[in-house]
């Protein structure tokens, strides 16, 4: 029982960083229809800017863990909405209306990229920075030696930061002029632009959002696991993607609760079975809600796109 | 140079059965020399210090007069220790037709590369560990350093005697390495009669070890014996720490990685390995740590090693009077060598006569043995 609730914590925190990815996914494809590949990237790059910055703040003589934080947040969502922006800007824009494999292959082409970029700048080598938020709570105190279940301040952090922000962002997509004119983006591209709307604006700050939220999760990240190396796009973008499919692409609370349920599966399958098949546990999820819900668990039927 | 080496020299050349390659290497008088490791990659700088060690020694031995009268060139392949690289490596240097290969560095690089170079009847000199990789009846390998059956059996050793009545976990990283090492921890361990509670794998290269940590936490695993490299070890111990789980872990070798320290943060002095008696600590080598340090690099790790592997081939080509093949292997299985590592004799199978494995402690910066 007491490791249940355990893995129901690590699920959550799992989840909630899978989820804030797999928005990036959804809403670029919500709007385009296309598929970002390079957007795993972009949560890679922003996780070096964060160990830079945590750095930098270190040697700056800041100790305040609240405070480097949330300069780092900043620092980290401002510069990768940038790379945000130069993804769609020189991967998307001069493709828009070619070819619909066309976007696909810059996309991919711009990963490798940023992959290679980092790894030339940066190094190989794996980077960490030193345990920033330490402790946590035990819930249930005194259930013998092993104790109860423990959520660390880490953990606590990173589900409630993500709480926060996602509710923040559905009230903004459905309550904010911007919110309405992606939404309607999303449905008729050709009919705002005769309304007189600036679609590629819309379509940039997408990717800039996208960005934003994954520069979150690249902060939250360096804060939980400490060590980072130039590869991590991949296999989080692979994990990311997934949710948003499993969610229902497209679907922004789709996304997030695709995030959820991989997150949960991989922490159960890890520590009830083998924490050798927990992917194989995924996909074979992934699939078997495919087989009877192709759109995803909440995700509309497919729309032909303009 | 002198006219009748450089027909011995050419000789060799020729009889490796390049005449094209004996041309040129008449012209500039060298013998092509490989050294192959994950330059680049998660495992990179492992591959640095093997690389580092490769360049240094051919340096002294060039200084020295080289091989036979001729310079040894150095070319550098990078495996990123992904088994289908190191083939294609492989397939590099054997048509670049080096005569030696110092490498590769991880064992899941070294099993598919030592096919082609058996093929190509080029010698090599490996720090793989893997017991396999000398196994399989290949005459022109050889390991410079000990194997997983031996590491593991050290570590079992060490485990029965030190932590009796704790709880023990046997975790691995699925890698020919990693597997092969906790494979012979476990059995070890079994036949001392020392219960294991928990025997897993994972996979290298995830982020989020929770689940194993939660599986360990509630089996009460005090002591974890690894097999693998550091870097899950970093984030299985950091994970742990953030759990509130107190582990000891003690792995293998390529935990002597100083990278370790940086990412396993204050979790570090909780890492106990197994790694031949630290040649740093020998004089054979006094002189050429001295040369390392006075360039700022400290030779740990595999970076003498590698350097010994050099050494050695320069030996026995010096004692067959030849870098072909067959002589070079002749003189590799039979005759003994003074390396910075120390004295070096190879067995029938390619395997050190004496190898040894000791237990070692990180303490903040530095690793020392264990007391």
């Amino acid at each position: 029982m007491s490791q249940a609730l355990q893995q129901l914590i690590n699920g959550l925190t799992l989840g909630a960083i899978y989820g804030l990815i797999a928005i990036g996914y959804t809403m670029v494809y919500g709007i385009i229809g296309m598929i970002n590949f390079a957007h795993g990237d972009i949560y890679m790059v922003s996780a070096f800017i964060a160990v830079t910055c945590f750095t930098l703040l270190a040697s700056g003589g800041i100790s305040s863990v609240v405070a480097s934080i949330a300069i780092t947040l900043i620092v980290s969502i401002v510069l990768t909405s940038v790379f945000g922006w130069t993804v769609e800007r020189v991967g998307y824009r001069p493709l828009r209306g070619s070819n619909r494999l066309a976007p696909l292959i810059s996309s991919i082409g711009i990963s490798i990229f940023l992959q290679n970029m980092v790894q030339l700048t940066q190094g190989a080598r794996v980077k960490s920075i030193p345990p920033l938020v330490t402790g946590g709570v035990n819930l249930f105190a005194g259930e013998g030696l092993h104790g109860g279940p423990y959520v660390s301040y880490v953990q606590l952090l990173i589900v409630i930061v993500t709480i926060v922000l996602m509710s923040g962002f559905t009230l903004f997509i459905n309550k904010t002029p911007f919110g309405r004119q992606q939404r309607a983006c999303e449905q008729d591209q050709r009919m705002m632009q005769f309304l007189g709307y600036n679609v590629d604006r819309i379509i940039a700050l997408t990717f800039m959002i996208g960005a934003a939220l994954a520069a979150v999760a690249g902060v939250m990240v360096t804060i939980y696991y400490g060590v980072i190396d130039f590869s991590i796009g991949f296999q989080a973008g692979i994990k990311a993607f997934t949710a948003a499919v499993l969610g229902g692409i497209g679907s922004i609370p789709g996304a997030m609760l695709g995030g959820l349920i991989i997150g949960l599966i991989e922490a159960f399958w890890a520590a009830y079975l083998s924490p050798e098949y927990k992917d194989v546990a995924t996909f074979v999820i992934l699939i078997i809600v495919l087989m009877f819900r192709p759109s995803g668990l909440l995700g509309r039927p497919e729309v032909e796109k303009v | 140079m002198n006219g009748r080496k450089g027909l011995i020299g050419m000789g060799a050349v020729l009889s490796m059965g390049g005449l094209a390659l004996a041309c040129s290497a008449a012209a500039d008088a060298s013998v092509l020399v490989g050294v192959a490791g994950p330059m680049t990659g998660e495992y990179a700088s492992g591959g640095d210090q093997f690389r580092k060690g490769a360049e240094q020694a051919v340096k002294d031995i060039n200084a020295s007069g080289g091989v036979l009268g001729q310079q040894l060139d150095l070319i550098v392949g990078d495996d990123v220790c992904d088994p289908k690289q190191a083939v294609s490596v492989a397939n590099s240097f054997v048509n670049q037709k080096v005569a030696f290969v110092d490498g590769h560095w991880c064992s899941s690089s070294t099993l598919p590369a030592s096919d082609v170079y058996n093929d190509a009847q080029i010698p090599q000199v490996t720090v793989s560990t893997n017991p396999k990789i000398t196994e399989r009846g290949i005459k022109g390998i050889f390991r410079i350093t000990g194997r997983d059956d031996q590491q593991g059996q050290v570590a079992a050793d060490y485990i029965a005697a030190n932590f009796k009545g704790k709880k023990i976990a046997v975790i691995d990283d699925k890698t020919a390495y990693g597997g092969g090492l906790a494979d012979e921890i476990a059995k070890d361990l079994a036949a001392k009669q020392t219960p294991v509670v928990l025997r897993e794998s994972i996979t290298a290269g995830e982020k989020d070890y929770s689940g194993l940590i939660s599986k360990l936490k509630a089996n009460g695993v005090q002591i974890l014996a690894y097999g693998g490299y550091y870097q899950e070890v970093a984030l299985i111990l950091r994970q742990a720490a953030q759990a509130g789980l107190n582990l000891t872990v003690l792995g293998g070798d390529t935990l002597t990685n100083n990278e370790l320290v940086t990412a396993a943060g204050p979790e570090i002095d909780k890492v106990l390995f197994t790694f031949p008696p630290d040649p740093r600590k020998s004089a054979a080598a006094a002189k050429v740590v001295a040369t390392f340090r006075a360039q700022k690099i400290e030779p740990e790790g595999y970076m003498l090693y590698s350097y010994a592997a050099m050494q050695v081939f320069a030996e026995a080509a010096k004692k067959a009077n030849s870098t072909d093949y067959a002589a070079i292997v002749k003189q590799l299985h039979n005759g003994s060598f003074n390396t910075v590592v120390g004295q070096v004799d190879f067995d029938a199978k390619g395997d050190l006569k004496s190898p040894g494995y000791v237990v070692y402690r990180w303490k903040g910066n530095n690793y020392d043995y264990v007391k």
